[in-house]
Order: structure tokens, then C-alpha cells, then sequence
């Protein structure tokens, strides 16, 4: 079985983004930039899929700027054998990087797709649904377990409101990965040299014979509103007044 | 052109949350339709039929949408989207499960978890974990929007629509197995009304009953924080933040938590925030409404008398 897993480039979590004086979009220079932490869940699942002998091969994709190949080579270092990288520099919405992920997997005829249930920095928890939506495949979302019954199904335990819901998947279906899947490993420094060495094709919209179009336009982007400073108290006694009395909240 | 808002329920009750998706939908200034899609779910359209504004119920009854799989959900959703402007459902894991797919099957993008409607195209969300606010303009004819719950009131149940069978039947190829739901009698923590978090300074799993007992004297749901989830003190599903849960309470009370970020982006929407921590310069006394200054081992005791 192929597996097929979608990362993407982020702005790194430590990170406390700011607005940019235009107030267009957060000010992304000079930031320290990682792996989107639920893609390394997902890449780290793909793995241990080889590693125990289930899956033959672990392609990872991603969609954005040229530097964007830091976060593959990151990928690779995990374990991936290969790495697509469609280079697109503009910001994209998550049906376009769907259409973009749909279009590799048209070639790489992956049985397994992977992705994040959703990058902290859109926020969108979008584009696995939509890849699915699109390739017409299965769908299993917010995963904490997979399992491989057999070579054409899939049991995963889905992470829903109020519980978790155990469902059965035909092969090809698409996953995206809580965060309770599993722990990702750290790259080593002799995988980290390996890496370099690993398979990485470059491509594009145009190469994948994919139109993308503009379905949503930024008016604005500012800063939430800033909580008032509020008051220190001396006692627990103080506290449940205070809770009881100002606050009536308890 | 109308407004169609998907109904999450569980074939017997309509999620309360639903009630919260119709507010928004009245913000767009048309009819309202809402879909119930479920087996045996009578009830729960009948429900869904007396929120306030809402013009039409749709009820497709049949087994195949008993556990409402996107799959087959979002094909039949497709199937009856003619005619609406906007497809609405709330930022549930039904939401966000269903609505991607919809969109990508009507080929349109998604505009997910709103807080604000400012016009018919134009929304409000959080982005970068709520470190910012984007407003955003659609530009497809169909606009498909999931909502924050914690943003919108309840719609009045004081309403009377009628309800309209739909027999499209679309067949899931995935197989559900079994639903387990967590055995907790405390509330969910996404819409718990009272959250109590625990940070790294509890110390240990058996420590963290402290947490527990302040929750349940005020009818509350525990929360967490990375530290102590990474530490081992709880489950996961417990941990608000960046990577867990986004809640918006009445009352957070952050119990020997730091106020790292990652753990503000989950919860500075509370209505009154609580800190209790030894550390006078942790940051989230910044964000605190209340701060106390205190060992936790002495004031957490105190405080579950107290209440």
C-alpha cells in the first residue's frame, strides 16, 4: 500500500504572530517557520504503516513557496521515502491545495492519504474533507487509531464530540490525524543528513494541469481585542466574593 | 434564495447548538430551511420546526443517514442545495466533518468558524488560534459557513414550521461499527458552561482530583493544560490550547497554569478568567479578570469549601 501525506509549512506554534501594520495578514517575516504539528502526526502514522510492514511507500506533498522544502527534507528525515513539493508562492485557500494534493494523487495513485485534521495557522480543518470530497473517496476525520484489516480496509477510531466512533473504510480513503494518533519522533541527525540525500520533485499548478481560481478575499485582519487588566486578590475568601458578587458567576 | 442550516442531533434530540446556527442564519436576512437527516429521527424535526425564524424543516428519514456519515450526508445536502445562498452548520465535529466536502462537491470554498456575520458575503474568523481576527469576503454563490457556537446566542423555540419530507437516498460505502461515548457526568468541555484547568504545578495524576472536585462543586468540565497532558496527569481530549480545545466559558479558572500562548489562544475568550498560581509574574495573570496569589494546595481546598 502507498501512502500519500500532505504537510504544510507554518508559522512554528512558540510562536505569538502579530498583525502587520497594514492590517492585511500577520507578519510572517522573520518568523521562525515549522512543520505544522498534526502533519507530523500524520507523517509519523504513515511510518509506523511501514514500518510495520503495511505500507510500501510514503510519498509526502506539499503545496507552497520554494522554502517549503525545509519542511519536506523535515519529513523526509522523519522516515517519508520521497517528497512532491508543488511550488505555489501566493497564499492559498484549502480547496485550491485539495485540487493541488488531488492532482498529485491522480499520478501517485496512493491507496492511503494522510493529512493534518487542521494547520494552526488557517485554522480551516478543510482540506482533507475536501480531498476526499473531490478524489470521491471515503473520509475519516480527527483519526486517533488506524488499523489495517486488510489489504482493501481500514478500522479507524474517529476523535467526535462527546466520544470517539469506530468506523470501517474501503481502500482508497482519506485520514486526518488528531492529536491523540500518536507521539511524532524526533529526527536524528544521521536521518537529517540521509534526507538530504532522498528523492524531492518539484512541480506546479500549470504541470498538473490544475486552474485554480480566487473564491475568498482578506478585507482585514487585526488583532482580537485586548482584555482589560483585571484585579489581584489576597484571600480565597476574596476570590468567591468577588465571583460571587461582582462577577455572578457562581 | 434562502438559507439552509444542516441540524446535528443524535436521531432523537437536535443538538442545542443548532439553535445557535439559526441566529447567525436570521444575521443573512432570508428564510431559513434547516435539513434533518437521520433514521428515525420525527422528533427531532419537530424540534428543529419550532426554533424561531426558522421557515421549513426538511426531514430525510432513512436508515442510510442514521450516523449522519459525511459521505453520503454532504451528496444528499448537494443534492438539495438549489435554491440557498448560504449553507450554515455549526463548527462541530459533525461540522467541520460535513461541510469541507459539501463545499468541495459544489465547488466553492468554505468559510469556516465565524464568529461574525457582517454581511450576506462577509464574515468574521479567528485565524492563528485566535491571535487574529480575519474578515473575509466570498466571492462564490453558494457561501458554506460553519459557526462558533460560543459567538451566537440561542434562537427562542417559539416558532412553527412545516415540515417537508426529502427521499433522496444516497449510500455510504464506509460502515459505521460503534459509537462509545466517554463516561463522564461532567459536561462537555467545548460547551461547558464552567471550566477548571489544571496546569504542570498539580504535581501528579492524584493531585489533579483537586481539579475535579472545584468542577464538579460548580458543575464544570476539567480542562488542562500541554504540560500536564505531556506529564501525564490526564487524558489528551482534556488539553485547551492551540492543539486542543477552543472553549469560551462563563468562568475559566486556570489552576497552576502558566499561561504559555499555545494554552491563552484556547480559552481568552472566557467571559471571567481565573488564575490561581504561586508565580506573581506568570503571564496569565495578565489576561486574569481574578488573579490570587497562592499555593494551589492550600487555596484549591479552601476554595471547594468555600463554594
Amino acid at each position: 500500500m502507498k501512502v500519500m501525506v500532505a504537510v504544510k509549512r507554518v508559522v512554528d506554534a512558540n510562536v505569538k504572530v502579530r498583525v502587520n501594520a497594514e492590517q492585511t495578514d500577520v507578519d510572517t517575516a522573520n518568523v521562525k517557520m515549522a512543520l505544522n504539528p498534526f502533519c507530523e502526526i500524520a507523517v509519523e502514522e504513515a511510518i509506523r504503516l511501514k514500518e510495520a510492514g503495511k505500507a510500501t511507500e510514503v510519498v509526502v506533498v506539499t503545496v507552497g513557496p520554494t522554502a517549503a522544502q525545509e519542511q519536506l527534507r523535515t519529513a523526509l528525515a522523519l522516515g517519508a521515502d520521497r517528497a512532491i513539493h508543488v511550488v505555489h508562492d501566493e497564499a492559498l485557500e484549502p480547496l485550491s491545495i485539495a485540487k493541488l494534493l488531488f492532482a498529485v494523487q491522480q499520478q501517485e495513485q496512493a491507496q492511503l492519504l494522510l493529512l493534518g485534521k487542521q494547520s494552526i495557522d488557517g485554522d480551516n480543518n478543510q482540506t482533507g474533507q475536501m480531498l476526499a470530497a473531490l478524489a470521491k473517496m471515503p473520509q475519516a476525520t480527527f483519526v486517533s487509531e488506524v488499523e489495517l484489516l486488510d489489504d482493501a480496509t481500514l478500522a479507524v477510531t474517529r476523535e467526535v464530540d462527546g466520544g470517539v466512533q469506530v468506523m470501517k473504510l474501503p481502500l482508497p480513503a482519506v485520514l486526518t490525524a488528531d492529536l491523540r494518533l500518536n507521539e511524532p519522533r524526533y529526527a536524528t541527525l544521521p536521518n537529517i543528513m540521509k534526507a538530504k540525500r532522498k528523492p524531492l520533485d518539484t512541480t506546479d499548478a500549470n504541470a498538473l494541469g490544475v486552474t485554480l481560481k480566487c473564491h475568498q478575499q482578506i478585507i482585514s485582519v487585526v488583532p482580537p481585542k485586548q482584555r482589560s487588566a483585571g484585579v489581584m486578590l489576597d484571600s480565597v475568601e476574596a476570590l468567591v466574593d468577588k465571583l460571587k458578587n461582582e462577577a455572578k458567576v457562581i | 434564495m434562502a438559507v439552509l442550516v444542516i441540524a446535528e442531533h443524535d436521531n432523537a434530540q437536535l443538538k442545542a447548538d443548532v439553535a445557535k446556527a439559526v441566529t447567525a442564519a436570521a444575521q443573512l436576512g432570508q428564510e431559513i430551511h434547516v435539513l434533518v437527516a437521520g433514521a428515525g429521527c420525527q422528533a427531532v424535526a419537530e424540534s428543529a420546526a419550532k426554533m424561531s425564524g426558522v421557515a421549513k424543516v426538511l426531514l430525510a428519514d432513512n436508515s442510510v443517514y442514521q450516523h449522519q456519515l459525511a459521505e453520503n450526508f454532504s451528496e444528499l445536502v448537494v443534492a438539495n442545495a438549489a435554491g440557498y445562498s448560504h449553507i450554515v452548520s455549526v463548527a462541530s465535529a459533525f461540522g467541520k466533518d460535513l461541510l469541507p466536502r459539501v463545499a468541495a462537491l459544489l465547488d466553492v470554498a468554505m468559510i469556516a468558524d465565524i464568529v461574525a456575520v457582517k454581511d450576506a458575503d462577509t464574515f468574521v474568523r479567528p485565524i492563528y488560534a485566535g491571535n487574529a481576527l480575519a474578515t473575509v469576503k466570498s466571492l462564490d454563490d453558494v457561501k458554506v459557513v460553519s459557526i462558533r457556537s460560543t459567538a451566537f446566542d440561542a434562537a427562542s423555540s417559539d416558532g412553527s414550521a412545516d415540515i417537508v419530507a426529502v427521499e433522496q437516498v444516497f449510500t455510504p460505502v464506509s460502515e459505521f461499527v460503534s459509537k462509545t461515548e466517554l463516561q463522564s457526568e461532567r459536561p462537555e468541555l467545548g460547551s461547558a458552561n464552567v471550566v477548571v484547568s489544571g496546569g504542570r504545578a498539580l504535581g501528579s495524576a492524584e493531585n489533579f482530583a483537586l481539579i475535579e472536585q472545584l468542577a464538579d462543586k460548580l458543575g464544570g468540565a476539567v480542562g488542562a493544560s500541554r504540560a500536564a497532558v505531556d506529564a501525564g496527569y490526564v487524558a489528551n481530549d482534556l488539553q485547551v490550547g492551540q492543539t486542543g480545545k477552543i472553549v469560551a466559558p462563563s468562568l475559566y479558572i486556570a489552576v497552576g497554569i502558566s499561561g504559555a500562548i499555545q494554552h491563552l489562544a484556547g480559552m481568552k475568550d472566557a467571559k471571567v478568567i481565573v488564575a490561581i498560581n504561586k508565580d506573581p509574574q506568570a503571564p496569565i495573570f495578565q489576561i486574569a479578570d481574578y488573579g490570587l496569589e497562592a499555593d494551589l494546595f492550600e487555596a484549591l481546598p479552601k476554595l471547594i469549601e468555600m463554594i
